[in-house]
């Protein structure tokens, strides 16, 4: 599903120059639940965004669902990131100005599906994540638990092949972490494809496979 | 691109409903205010203007005015030439002047050798009293007496222009009357006949051809200049409503009158030099109104601009979860136009259902002339599309600059 091969990621800043991936070799299948992990700066945020196309890597090779990304446009990494690709980012990232719905719905939008379509979608996913009691709020009104509960449910509605989660549980308390690990879990087991950053053990041990980065590299 | 288009309202939408109420009211007021400075700084400058030359068509050429040929002393055929007009529909009312170069005097009575006779050059004027005040409503610019009966004779209505009472002007060649007043005496030279009359009443208007005038009736003016033909200076007419002065200047010209008087709309008897004023205040307005319009659209800029770097974190997020940059700029055009919209929308709304119509009843007193506003329909929303169009270009600008910044570097907030 996902490969990369001696991906390198450098931040130049003036004449100083930051190593931060130094030839990672990644490999994910179809269906795996991958945890990454190491201590702060070792690079596993900045790989997950490289592998996500957030971000250009320095060098090096992505291949995601057998398409090289590396020539693709900013358009053509928008498409496929909007079509291929969820995310679950550590603050939620959902759209003040939108309720739980029309977050859910506006990636399905974007897609090019109807309003009522859209909104019906959103409702079923937002019902699996056991939001659909508060699918007419606006995120001010959720708690930290719904509104990550939310983001995943955005992430998940328009059935990505991969789901990308960068700290999930970071900004929750530990039973809205244990509730968001559980629908990762489930979904998982439903056949997600689930890449996951995370500093805490415990978490990680529910992943199908733990990846430890360390300077940078692939350590285990 | 309909899709972008679609999803660029939603977004739009929801944002503005869930503004801050106070900021979005206070960004439509300077949008109000500034359509406001379009329309009304430009409308009143002309209105300066356009007062006078209304005025000029109500008090003194109606709506057509047929006068003397170049070189003639007065109309040919005045007699024949009144018969045809009032056998025409187009015309509701008509009133014949007379009019001959003269010189008034005042103070002959009590003049010492220490003191001069005051005397100046005017133009002395036959009118029918009736019929010109039926047209023109002369008798309104009375300010002291009262005004001239068909069988006034000796009797005169001075124009305020020659009383130093309300023109103390001292310049070489040009003499103010003091001491005149209803009931005093004045002396009137004309054609050669010098003849004593009593001041009825004092006429004060903005426009020249009244208040730089001595009016009497016309009869005894006539028997003065030896006019005994009845051959007329000037016929001013007054159509019915909807009839086109051009239509009627074509039909007297059909009917052989241009060959003995000279035919004018009320338009083609304004002075160049009011036109010229008029074209000179609209530049002058529409430049003013542009420095407005200029601090409107950086208004704007800096709105959407705050906005938009406010919000750039949520820009990434749209960016990084696959909305297409275009949409996020589609939305912010959407939310410029909503607050232009609102302000043109108030400020028509003020402008012809407040402005114009207490200019209308209020009119603005300048010296010479009643300012009005002007402002035609055509004019008001070519300036509203002017207002959106900046507006526009003013908030799509700081929206493309902020959603082209880096998607990773906006979601984290680097």
């Amino acid at each position: 599903m996902i490969k990369t091969k001696n991906l390198i990621k450098t931040f130049i800043d003036g004449e100083k120059e930051t190593h931060v991936l130094k030839g990672i070799d990644f490999e994910a299948k179809e269906g795996e639940f991958i945890a990454i992990m190491g201590r702060s700066g070792a690079g596993k945020s900045t790989l997950l965004y490289q592998i996500s196309l957030l971000d250009e890597p320095t060098s090096g090779e992505i291949i995601i669902d057998g398409v090289d990304v590396h020539n693709m446009s900013v358009d053509q990494k928008t498409s496929f990131r909007l079509n291929r690709l969820g995310y679950v980012f550590q603050d939620y990232a959902l759209l003040p100005d939108l309720t739980a719905l029309e977050n859910v719905a506006l990636p399905l939008l974007m897609q090019g599906k109807n309003k009522v379509d859209a909104y019906n979608e959103a409702t079923l996913s937002l019902e699996k994540v056991n939001l659909g009691h508060r699918i007419n709020n606006l995120p001010s009104q959720l708690s930290g638990g719904e509104q990550q509960r939310v983001s995943i449910s955005r992430a998940i509605a328009h059935k990505p092949k991969i789901l990308f989660a960068d700290e999930p549980t970071a900004n929750l308390d530990n039973a809205s972490s244990a509730t968001v690990m559980e629908i990762f879990k489930d979904l998982n087991n439903q056949g997600q494809t689930i890449i996951m950053v995370t500093h805490e053990e415990m978490y990680a041990k529910i992943a199908d496979r733990l990846i430890r980065l360390d300077d940078g590299r692939i350590v285990t | 691109m309909i899709q972008k288009i679609k999803i660029g309202w939603f977004l739009a939408i929801r944002q503005v409903r869930r503004a801050n109420k106070w900021t979005t009211i206070l960004i439509i007021s300077v949008m109000v205010l500034t359509f406001l400075n379009l329309v009304v700084v430009s409308g009143i400058l002309v209105g300066l203007i356009e007062g006078s030359v209304q005025a000029q068509k109500d008090y003194y050429t109606g709506d057509f005015i047929i006068s003397k040929l170049d070189k003639k002393d007065y109309i040919e055929k005045t007699t024949e030439i009144i018969d045809t007009i009032k056998s025409m529909p187009e015309v509701a009312d008509y009133a014949v002047r007379y009019n001959e170069g003269g010189v008034a005097e005042v103070n002959y009575k009590t003049k010492t050798k220490d003191t001069d006779e005051e005397s100046t050059s005017a133009t002395i004027a036959g009118i029918d009293p009736i019929a010109e005040d039926r047209l023109t409503n002369i008798s309104d610019f009375i300010v002291e007496g009262s005004y001239l009966l068909p069988d006034d004779y000796d009797k005169v209505l001075v124009g305020s222009f020659f009383l130093w009472k309300y023109t103390p002007i001292e310049s070489p060649g040009f003499t103010s009357l003091r001491n005149v007043y209803p009931g005093s005496k004045i002396r009137l030279t004309v054609s050669g006949v010098t003849r004593e009359f009593t001041v009825k009443g004092i006429l004060k208007s903005k426009v020249d051809d009244v208040s730089a005038k001595i009016f009497m009736v016309d009869k005894q003016f006539r028997q003065i200049v030896g006019r005994e033909d009845k051959n007329a200076d000037d016929i001013a007419i007054r159509l019915v409503a909807g009839a086109s002065p051009t239509l009627f200047k074509e039909a007297l010209k059909r009917a052989g009158i241009d060959k003995y008087a000279r035919l004018q709309t009320f338009e083609d008897a304004q002075p160049k030099i009011l036109k010229d004023i008029k074209a000179t205040f609209a530049l002058l307005g529409n430049a003013i109104g542009s420095i407005g319009l200029a601090v409107a659209s950086i208004t704007i800029f800096i709105v959407i601009f705050i906005n938009a770097i406010t919000r750039r974190k949520f820009i990434g997020i749209m960016k990084g979860i696959g909305i297409d940059g275009k949409v996020i700029e589609i939305s912010y055009i959407f939310q410029s136009m909503f607050y232009a919209l609102c302000g043109s929308g108030i400020g028509i709304t003020i402008v012809f259902l407040i402005l114009v119509p207490f200019f209308k009843a209020n009119p603005i007193n300048f010296p010479f002339s009643d300012g009005i506003l002007v402002a035609t329909l055509s004019g008001t929303f070519a300036r509203a599309g002017l207002l959106m169009l900046a507006t526009l270009i003013a908030g799509y600008i700081p929206a493309r600059m902020i959603v082209r910044k880096n998607t990773l570097d906006a979601i984290l907030g680097r």
